[in-house]
């Protein structure tokens, strides 16, 4: 009898927290990507522990070289992790889904979206935010760059603006106009500040040579 | 040991703009150190490090987060809310609906009455009941088991039809919300008058603003005492509707907006989630973080209305317009939003034309209401009249260019009285912004000349005037300047990313001699900054920097005085220099500012600065042109924005590098307008949004906007508007860019595209019909 309840408890757990993830964010997109990491590999689904819903696991996560033991919920995102628990609040929530990039951050040293990311899948990983570009109160070469040539106005896409230029400027260190446009195409910008966001990434492009 | 100071002055022993004595009005700038320059934000270090804190990123000990429920339906009467089912989840503190008491309040839309959680909801996405929980996705959860039992209403989501014998009635009173009209002159004798007279429909598709920060806000009691952190373009907006809704003194409703990610008008006033926000923070003893889903965002959160424009012209070979006749069927959504506000507007004041009648007619649909966004109605009006006057241009044989410059006029015709504009710097936007651009070279080389092969380039042009950007009183703000001469302004009004912080700062340093830097602003808060109305109408530089100078110069007097009484020399004989403050006839005779006794001993020098009247019987308004370049691939319908210029008079340019974002900016969401952005409502069947995101609705990206726009300040400090001189900008930068791209492209393929968007999908088709045709 107490088996059989458990089972069952572990089932609905599995189910329901499976179908709260997908109500909660709402994507599809997002639902292939994240079972491709968690579910495809039938070992990891094996040895994976059931947790019932609401239930926390702790990791670590190593953000802008400090390491964070995080209480977290299997669904909740790097963006949310971030955010609302580590306190690290310069990396924006646009959409939450992966159509505007204000939440860019680089996973190894690539721009990837934290909303589209779940902190579990961040384990074992050196994330880097826009904080993490600061050295002490000082700004990085790409934050001054975007800071000379006004290459914002609100600022609120402007932490993922920056990763992006940041990570594009990492794997290409004297990109054209055009590698600039790319990299920074999944990022939205409603003011409209990309002419000006064109010229900072060119700017410290110039900056970093030095 | 203490280390030395660094200096706090740009300028020492120089003279800083002089000194009125009391009571009297500052004389115009002359040469100016500060003010007109490319001057950093003030605020740039914490929006680009990540310490700036939005409203959506403020944490509180103990918050909670709200997640909204929201009818899915475009016209429902709700028959019963079961919130029990969420009452019972893990991590649920509060559920409101309905038939929570509390939650029983009045929402009004204008004269329009609702409820925060209403019973007949009249568009998608209208709030039917809220959760606040321990985490949002616990909050999302709980929302998805509330059971609503809707009855569902047939619905009309298009405007065209509104009006049609079998269409649902929305309100009581049915669906025609008002009709407006205007006329001057005799439309009938104008049109005899005309060698050509033109007319042609337009359609401008409802564009949705979707700041990047979504909407929402963080409420927290103390007590009676509330304080919200909302993302907004003006706190005490915010404040008074918040209060007048619960119930409340001022006094007691405290609303903070530091910082805000983006509104174009959205977020002008306030909505029902902050209520909501407020509601569940009171029952739950606990902060409350409530910020919307992005899709919330495009279902409720505003909208610029589309407009289905009729517009005949005539025109004199000489270029002369005789008549004007404007009609406009708009909506504002299910409530009164003013569906057609100021969409008459370019075709009433812009150019020259004795004989003018505008009716504009606003219809009700299951829509969300609309919202002021980004000059409210010149935009849809521009794409109808720009492109009228293109080819007015066309068929008498007259340069687009030269026929606007014929038909400029010096008095604003649409007011009562036509009062002359302070300054009007059309002509020179015209001349000037042709001449940078290089248009008469281009306009000769592409277009018809050039059309070889299948990429096709042309040249388009657009000007505008916006109704308001002179600004007006209200305004307060206080100056304080400390006793080791740096200084704290104080202000009320919001930055929403356009850089008022900044101009404010460079007043004040232009005035006293101070480095920008070593201005502190505290703004944007009820509790601890003066009142401001809120930031929108291109009119903030121009309400507040007035203000902040007669603060800067009540700062001086007061210290001249001082320097006054300490020497014993007289106040008229008082010179103030940055740092010191000397005498005329005896130069070596001064005073350094930090030395004034009465300064150390007060600690501060305090200066209140109020807004002053506009001028009487004059009319303050910006003016712009714009030319652009682009090309057309007539295989596949692709349109590229190859350049843009825009020259734009709007008085003295405060900041040049500010004011070049503020036309970068505005030229970009003008290419939005004028190629991507659509809302789609399935009108046939469900009535419901179709595209509530940022894939399926397009905002321009990286890769379609011109990496060569130029910015063309055309400066005329406007010395009767106000005491710095300046304008507004923000809003007319984006007027005519949308029209400007679709003359390029008639330039450029001979296709009048008259409904908007110019995407691929029309214009592919419109070339293959042509094709056909021919």
């Amino acid at each position: 009898m107490k088996k059989k309840t458990s089972r069952q408890e572990k089932q609905s757990g599995w189910m329901m927290s499976r179908r709260g993830f997908l109500t909660g964010m709402g994507s599809g997109a997002l639902c292939v990507a994240a079972s491709g990491h968690l579910f495809a590999d039938d070992r990891v689904h094996a040895a994976a522990p059931v947790l019932a819903p609401g239930a926390l696991s702790k990791i670590t996560l190593y953000v802008n070289g400090r390491e964070y033991d995080v209480l977290v919920e299997p669904r909740w995102t790097l963006l949310f992790v971030l955010r609302e628990k580590i306190g690290l609040t310069g990396t924006k929530k646009g959409c939450g889904r992966g159509e505007c990039g204000a939440c860019t951050v680089l996973v190894d040293g690539v721009p990837r979206y934290a909303c589209l990311t779940l902190a579990v899948e961040a384990e074992g990983t050196a994330v880097t935010t826009v904080e993490g570009l600061l050295r002490g109160e000082e700004l990085g070469a790409v934050q001054s760059a975007f800071l000379e040539e006004d290459a914002f106005q609100c600022g609120y896409c402007t932490p993922g603006q920056i990763m992006s230029v940041e990570g594009l400027l990492r794997k290409n260190p004297a990109p054209s106009i055009d590698d600039i446009r790319t990299a920074v195409s999944g990022n939205l910008c409603r003011c409209g500040a990309y002419s000006h966001i064109f010229k900072a990434a060119a700017r410290a492009a110039k900056a970093r040579e030095i | 040991m203490a280390r030395k100071q660094q200096s706090i002055y740009y300028t020492e022993g120089l003279p800083v703009p002089e000194t009125p004595p009391p009571g009297k009005e500052p004389q115009p700038w002359g040469k100016t150190d500060v003010i007109g320059k490319p001057w950093s934000r003030v605020d740039a270090y914490e929006r680009v490090s990540g310490t700036a804190v939005y409203p959506s990123d403020v944490l509180l000990p103990g918050m909670l987060y709200a997640a909204i429920l929201r009818c899915p339906h475009p016209h429902a009467r709700v028959r019963r809310v079961d919130i029990s089912p969420a009452e019972k989840m893990s991590g649920v503190r509060a559920v409101i609906g309905p038939d929570t008491p509390e939650a029983d309040l009045s929402w009004s839309f204008r004269d329009k009455e609702t409820k925060i959680f209403g019973t007949v909801c009249r568009f998608e996405g209208e709030t039917v009941a809220a959760v606040a929980a321990e985490t949002p996705l616990q909050a999302w959860d709980a929302a998805g088991a509330i059971v609503v039992d809707y009855a569902v209403l047939p619905h009309v989501a298009d405007e065209r039809h509104a009006l049609d014998g079998d269409a649902p009635r929305i309100h009581e009173g049915g669906n025609t919300v008002k009709t407006d009209t205007y006329s001057r002159g005799d439309l009938k004798k104008g049109f005899a008058e005309a060698d050509v007279v033109l007319e042609q429909r337009y359609r401008t598709e409802a564009e949705l603003h979707t700041p990047l920060e979504p909407h929402g806000c963080v409420a927290n009691w103390d007590g009676d005492q509330l304080t919200v952190w909302e993302s907004t373009q003006g706190v005490y907006a915010v404040q008074s509707q918040v209060a007048e809704t619960l119930g409340l003194p001022l006094s007691k409703v405290r609303v903070i907006g530091h910082y805000m990610g983006g509104g174009f008008g959205s977020k002008l006033r306030t909505s029902r989630y902050s209520i909501i926000a407020a509601l569940l923070a009171k029952k739950t003893a606990r902060p409350v973080k409530a910020f919307l889903t992005r899709e919330a965002t495009y279902l409720a959160m505003g909208n610029r209305p589309p407009s289905n424009m009729t517009l005949k012209a005539g025109i004199k070979k000489d270029g002369s317009l005789t008549a004007l006749e404007f009609t406009c069927l708009g909506t504002g959504g299910a409530y009164p939003a003013g569906g057609t506000s100021l969409v008459d507007w370019q075709i009433r004041d812009l150019y020259l034309c004795p004989n003018v009648r505008t009716e504009c007619t606003d219809v009700y649909i299951n829509a969300g209401p609309a919202r002021p966004f980004r000059a409210p109605g010149h935009p849809q009006c521009s794409w109808a009249l720009e492109q009228m006057l293109d080819a007015l241009a066309e068929a008498i044989g007259m340069d687009p260019v030269a026929l606007r410059l014929k038909n400029v006029p010096a008095v604003s015709q649409a007011r009562e009285g036509n009062p002359p504009y302070t300054t009007t710097g059309l002509k020179q936007c015209l001349e000037e912004g042709a001449r940078r651009f290089g248009w008469e070279e281009a306009r000769h080389n592409l277009g018809p000349a050039g059309r070889r092969g299948h990429i096709r380039r042309g040249v388009g042009m657009a000007a505008s005037v916006w109704f308001v950007g002179g600004g007006r009183p209200p305004a307060t703000v206080i100056l304080k300047l400390f006793s080791d001469g740096s200084a704290n302004l104080n202000m009320g009004a919001s930055d929403i990313g356009t850089g008022t912080k900044t101009v404010m700062a460079m007043v004040v340093a232009e005035e006293l001699g101070l480095k920008t830097e070593m201005i502190r602003i505290e703004h944007a808060d009820t509790d601890t900054t003066q009142y401001a109305t809120p930031s929108g109408g291109s009119k903030t530089v121009p309400t507040e920097a007035p203000a902040v100078r007669d603060a800067a110069v009540q700062v001086k007097q007061k210290l001249m005085e001082m320097a006054a009484e300490e020497t014993g020399l007289p106040v008229d004989d008082l010179v103030y220099l940055g740092d010191a403050i000397a005498s005329r006839n005896q130069p070596d005779r001064r005073i350094r500012v930090t030395d004034i006794a009465g300064l150390k001993k007060r600690g501060v020098v305090v200066g209140v600065g109020h807004r002053g009247p506009n001028p009487d019987k004059k009319t303050v308004n910006p003016f712009c042109a714009q030319f652009c370049e682009v090309e057309v691939d007539t295989k596949t319908g692709e349109l590229r924005i190859l350049r843009f210029l825009s020259a734009n008079e709007s008085g003295r340019v405060m900041n040049r590098l500010t004011f070049d974002s503020q036309v970068v900016g505005g030229i970009t969401m003008g290419i939005g307008l004028a190629t991507t952005e659509m809302r789609i409502l399935d009108g046939a069947q469900t009535g419901k949004l179709v595209n509530r995101n940022w894939h399926d609705y397009k905002l321009p990206t990286a890769l379609d906007v011109p990496a060569n726009i130029t910015s063309v300040p055309i400066e005329m400090p406007d010395n009767e508007a106000n005491s710095t001189g300046a304008k507004g900008l923000g809003e007319p930068v984006t007027i005519p860019t949308a029209a400007a791209v679709a003359n390029a492209v008639y330039h450029a393929v001979g296709i009048r595209i008259t409904a908007s968007p110019i995407n691929p999908l029309q214009l592919s088709s419109l070339l293959e019909r042509r094709k056909k045709e021919s």
